[in-house]
């Protein structure tokens, strides 16, 4: 379970997350939703400790991450698995080499172990016969795969995805969300997902924040969301002619 | 204007102070600094001689055209050729050639592991991407830039004998006995320390503007020119100041 505490945070004068208060439970799919520009990344950011926060403070399983000690947040951030917008993967070594680096860097395994490891991760996210091609000879969507078999890699207790559905078409996403929400159940993680995507939003949010200008605005389940009475929860969610279709079948 | 230059060497020193730290898994930091070194000697390698060539081939020409008299003996030619070659012309013009060639393609790879998050995903991992990018570059140029220089030094005197032979301003023997006439040992430990010290600041400050690159494309063209032009300068001026201690 992750806990955020009144977390802000500025940059410079700038405050862009104010005082955000959210629980991401274990074992379920926590989304982040919100427009382009509402600090959902920052505070995804601010979550694997790439920007501290300003004030408050984040709590991974009752431990303060960003007030502990380098080697306790070293600790921790092997039990992280993050996938990022662009994939991030290294373009310089094959998918085999790619699944294989964390374990690689931060494990003592051997080697016939760590390749048993690749091959399993590569085969649940279903990228079989990908072993010694390079990320540029992936698609969109195989990329965003081999990202998802890197970060389960070491068996992480958090799992962060990073908008994993952008520049996708509408069938890969879906084949992405399930891949998540699998893997989320089948591991216990704790997820957190940041996304915009409303197929994402209906389909797979067990627990779903909104979050507006920086401020958490709405908090609820995917059972809530369509039938909320936040007017700003529903301007992003029925701000589609497809979704405004279905608005009054919703009501 | 000066507090710009005092606030980008402030980074550059916290910048060092992270890469100089403990490599994560030292197997992987000497398997990473092998591939770097066959990167930089591989890469450079051609171009280095090429350039050693015909710079030794133009020394030996303009240097035979200028000491025409009957006063001054023909082995001159060799021994000024010899001198400037292994002093200044192979340490500095070749590093300087290197700023350009290594120097950005350093640039260009850690700056687009900036953009595309590679970086931020070693950092997530808790890998010191800082240490684990840059410290083999910077090791492997200690080794790969001085072999550079040497195989430089080698061709460039190469490029004169091939001047010589071809022309017949003076004869082979005369520009041989040149060449070993007062050799000094010295001035080629001199040419390799500046060769280290080069090697340092071209990976290092080219690595330093691929780091912190903010943005796309854009800024990773101009981060490519900010850093050969930084490089190059500072090369220029601890020419100078090596020069400075090690010959006065």
């Amino acid at each position: 379970m992750i806990v955020v505490e009144n977390v802000k945070k500025s940059f410079g004068t700038k405050e862009v997350l104010h005082n955000i208060n959210i629980t991401f439970e274990k074992g379920k799919v926590n989304l982040v939703i919100g427009r382009s520009g509402s600090g959902k990344t920052v505070l995804m950011k601010c979550l694997i400790g790439l920007l501290s926060p300003t004030s408050g403070a984040i709590y991974y399983d009752n431990k303060d991450f960003h007030h502990m000690s380098f080697g306790d947040q070293k600790k921790l951030r092997m039990d992280m698995g993050v996938v990022f917008q662009g994939s991030a993967l290294f373009d310089s070594l094959t998918i085999e080499e790619n699944v294989m680096f964390p374990l690689n860097m931060l494990t003592n395994q051997s080697q016939q172990e760590k390749l048993d490891r690749v091959n399993h991760c590569l085969q649940r996210v279903d990228l079989i016969n990908t072993n010694q091609l390079y990320p540029s000879e992936l698609s969109g969507g195989m990329k965003k795969r081999a990202a998802i078999a890197r970060a389960i890699a070491i068996n992480p207790k958090y799992l962060f995805c990073d908008e994993p559905n952008s520049g996708l078409d509408p069938k890969t996403s879906l084949i992405i969300d399930e891949l998540i929400t699998g893997i989320t159940h089948e591991y216990n993680m704790t997820t957190v997902v940041n996304t915009h995507d409303l197929n994402s939003v209906i389909t797979i949010g067990e627990t779903i924040a909104f979050i507006k200008d920086g401020t958490l605005e709405w908090h609820g389940t995917k059972d809530q969301v369509l039938v909320s009475d936040n007017e700003s929860l529903n301007d992003f969610i029925y701000a589609q002619p497809i979704t405004q279709m279905i608005r009054p079948h919703v009501k | 204007m000066i507090y710009s230059f005092l606030e980008h060497l402030g980074n550059y020193f916290i910048f060092l102070r992270r890469v100089f730290s403990r490599p994560e898994k030292w197997s992987e930091f000497f398997k990473k600094m092998i591939d770097e070194m066959y990167a930089m000697g591989v890469g450079s390698l051609i171009i280095v001689m090429i350039v050693s060539t015909a710079m030794g081939s133009v020394i030996t020409l303009q240097t035979s055209l200028q000491v025409e008299s009957s006063w001054i003996p023909s082995w001159t030619i060799g021994f000024t050729v010899r001198t400037s070659v292994i002093m200044e012309l192979c340490p500095t013009i070749i590093s300087l050639l290197l700023v350009g060639n290594l120097g950005s393609r350093i640039t260009a790879e850690i700056g687009s592991m900036r953009v595309t998050e590679q970086i931020d995903a070693l950092e997530v991992m808790g890998i010191n991407p800082a240490s684990y990018l840059v410290l083999p570059k910077i090791l492997a140029s200690f080794i790969v830039n001085p072999a550079l220089i040497l195989i430089s030094i080698f061709f460039a005197l190469f490029g004169g004998y091939l001047t010589v032979l071809a022309t017949g301003y003076i004869s082979v023997y005369d520009y041989v006995d040149g060449l070993t006439s007062f050799f000094r040992m010295y001035d080629v430990w001199y040419a390799l320390t500046k060769t280290v010290i080069f090697g340092f600041i071209i990976t290092s400050v080219a690595a330093f503007y691929g780091y912190k690159i903010e943005g796309g494309a854009l800024e990773l063209g101009k981060a490519n020119t900010q850093g050969v032009v930084v490089a190059s300068f500072f090369v220029l001026i601890l020419n100078l100041l090596i020069t400075n201690i090690m010959l006065n």
